[in-house]
């Protein structure tokens, strides 16, 4: 047992060179620049705070984040929960369809919303020619827009952790609660919900977390007008060559993130999730 | 009027049957238990009463009314399930109130009914629990309480011990019957288990192939089973085949002996057909026939100690084997090899129509 053990650790040290390699070095050396760039000392994170660009920029994410965490834990919820209400046949046939925004760039994705969403874009021009609008409505490169192109790129997500979760609910206590004589909305709300919290906390951390470091949906749809922070960190370097601005805002946001994963951990609903359940 | 009536209930799943015309009586305050192989339909019907299969024909009465086709949420009947399926949310007392608070019962009075259902199972300190703090043997009392709650008419029960090990399978066996008798609720009880529906119930259900072979008072059935299956499937029993003798019609040949016996009901056996001949193992005894008793020599084949009782396994000579269960003192003879004088009572054997090695 221990020669196994000991063999089984020794595998594990490529895949750690190459993670510490590619991963906590560059980290290691972006904290080590936000010290010390242009001179050594914490005056870049004193400057971040009193910086009200870095102040819009974090309020827009933080608007961005929430609202596409509420949304596409909202939406994915509904969708697993029909899932797992579909016979085998079905549920295979729809676990497929939300498996197939995987198969495209996440580049085309968001060209394809800015096509049905811009001013003469087909939804517009659409409302237009039935009516229904005169005037073409502000749809994209602006908060909705991004929202939408973001709670597009997370429900897949969203939807196979609670998925995930919900499917292994014993549906047994569903019958028990009904032979019970409760109806359909008492067995959600009492039953359903209080046992599929772990993945909605599980699938609301992993979105928000998920959200708040997005580059690519909010550039584009964005286009600069609704800026997120890894775009505004992103133009620090490669446009304005910030290192300073850029490796200290890098700082802050993976010291935030880490904060909210850690207190999230804390909480009874996703240790639930992460404990396997005792087998009846 | 019986308390539930099942007329010709039948289920079949994309043409495969799993009930065909089943028709049962229930009295109120009975115990009745479905037993049969797994896949003999006895579930089926068990989800068919709760509401959750939708039988494809028959109707099921409740006091007279048809109720084949209301919500299960609408029965009325307590449903204790195979490995529980406890509220695991829920404390005990919480999960216990469940079906009270469902029916918006005032405060005072749940708390009261909590309280009470509690001590009716013996679970008085444990109201603050979580199911998964509990014993296995401790959540099938929960799951008993939670369905006698809110007073059902009939409490259906699944499998409810298969979970648990074999001592405190007895146990709870026992605190069933109490409840039964205590409650006066009627139960119907699942079950694949021969010993405990003998137990436990006042009549049993025999399933096979998705129909009801035979149903009866547990003693009748064990002692006068009228079927092959449910003279082989409940309890231990040897199959020796026989057959009518040539020359009357009340003698049955077999053992190498000759002895009367009272024709068979509904069937026409002429002299010479085929019989199946069974006999109790604790029913052979070892030595000298006396009086009525059917005497024959069997060689002893092998001799093992179970306990309170030694199992014989002897050979006739006719080459049929047969199992004898024998007080450990009576089998200090029965030594592998020898040969040995047995001897049977007639009453305790039975004869059904038809070969021994057939169902």
């Amino acid at each position: 047992m221990r020669n196994f053990k000991t063999t089984a650790l020794l595998l594990t040290v490529p895949a750690s060179l190459v993670a510490i390699g590619l991963y906590a070095a560059p980290i290691l050396q972006v904290l080590a620049l936000s010290l010390t760039e242009p001179k050594l000392g914490l005056a870049n994170y004193q400057s971040l705070f009193a910086n009200a660009a870095v102040g819009r920029v974090v309020m827009t994410t933080l608007k961005v984040s929430v609202m596409t965490t509420v949304l596409t834990v909202l939406a994915s919820y509904i969708v697993a929960f029909a899932i797992i209400h579909m016979s085998a046949g079905w549920r295979r046939i729809s676990l497929f369809l939300v498996l197939m925004p995987f198969w495209i760039s996440v580049l085309v994705r968001a060209f394809s919303w800015i096509t049905i969403l811009r001013r003469r874009g087909v939804l517009n021009s659409t409302l237009m020619d039935l009516g229904i609008i005169s005037t073409p409505l502000d749809l994209v490169y602006n908060l909705f827009g991004v929202t939408i192109g973001m709670v597009h790129y997370m429900m897949p997500f969203a939807i196979l952790l609670l998925y995930a979760n919900l499917s292994d609910i014993d549906r047994r206590i569903m019958q028990a609660a009904r032979s019970l004589g409760a109806r359909p909305a008492t067995i959600f709300w009492r039953i359903w919900l209080p046992l599929s919290l772990p993945g909605i906390a599980l699938a609301t951390l992993f979105v928000f977390v998920f959200s708040l470091g997005f580059l690519v949906t909010p550039a584009l749809l964005g286009a600069g007008k609704t800026l997120m922070i890894a775009e505004y960190i992103s133009v620090q370097i490669s446009s304005t060559s910030r290192w300073d601005l850029a490796t200290s805002l890098s700082t802050m946001l993976l010291l935030v993130v880490g904060i909210i994963v850690f207190a999230a951990m804390r909480s009874p609903a996703l240790r639930a999730a992460f404990v396997a359940r005792p087998q009846q | 009027m019986a308390l539930l009536v099942i007329e010709d209930l039948a289920k079949t799943y994309d043409k495969v049957t799993a009930l065909a015309g089943i028709n049962l009586s229930v009295e109120a305050g009975e115990f009745v238990t479905l037993l049969g192989p797994s896949g003999s339909g006895k579930t089926t019907l068990l989800m068919s009463l709760a509401g959750f299969t939708t039988p494809s024909k028959g109707t099921i009465r409740l006091d007279g009314k048809n109720i084949t086709h209301v919500d299960p949420e609408d029965r009325n009947f307590g449903f204790v399930f195979q490995g529980y399926a406890l509220f695991p949310h829920l404390t005990v007392a919480n999960n216990i109130a469940f079906s009270l608070r469902v029916r918006k019962w005032e405060k005072a009075k749940i708390a009261a009914r909590v309280t009470e259902m509690l001590s009716l199972v013996g679970l008085d300190n444990l109201a603050e629990r979580k199911p998964r703090e509990l014993s296995g043997g401790q959540q099938q009392r929960v799951a008993i309480a939670r369905a006698l709650a809110f007073g059902p008419r009939i409490l259906l029960l699944d499998e409810p011990l298969s979970a648990l090990d074999r001592m405190l399978r007895e146990t709870m066996q026992k605190e069933l019957k109490r409840l039964h008798r205590e409650t006066g609720v009627t139960f119907v009880y699942v079950t694949h288990d021969q010993e405990e529906a003998i137990a436990m119930s006042d009549r049993i259900a025999v399933f096979n192939h998705g129909r009801i072979v035979e149903v009866g008072p547990p003693r009748d059935l064990y002692k006068k089973p009228s079927t092959r299956f449910v003279a082989g499937f409940l309890g231990e029993n040897n199959f020796l085949s026989g057959h009518r003798a040539d020359d009357d019609e009340t003698m049955v040949e077999a053992f190498g002996t000759r002895f009367g016996f009272a024709p068979l009901r509904g069937h026409r056996e002429r002299p010479g057909d085929t019989l199946t001949v069974w006999v109790r193992p604790e029913d052979i005894r070892i030595g000298q026939a006396t009086g009525d008793e059917i005497g024959f020599r069997a060689t002893v084949v092998e001799n093992s100690f179970v306990g309170a009782v030694e199992r014989i396994l002897l050979k006739t000579v006719d080459g049929e084997e047969m199992v004898a269960t024998l007080r450990s003192e009576a089998a200090v003879a029965a030594a592998p090899g020898q040969v040995v004088d047995c001897r049977i009572h007639p009453s305790a054997i039975g004869v059904l129509p038809g070969e021994a090695s057939g169902s």
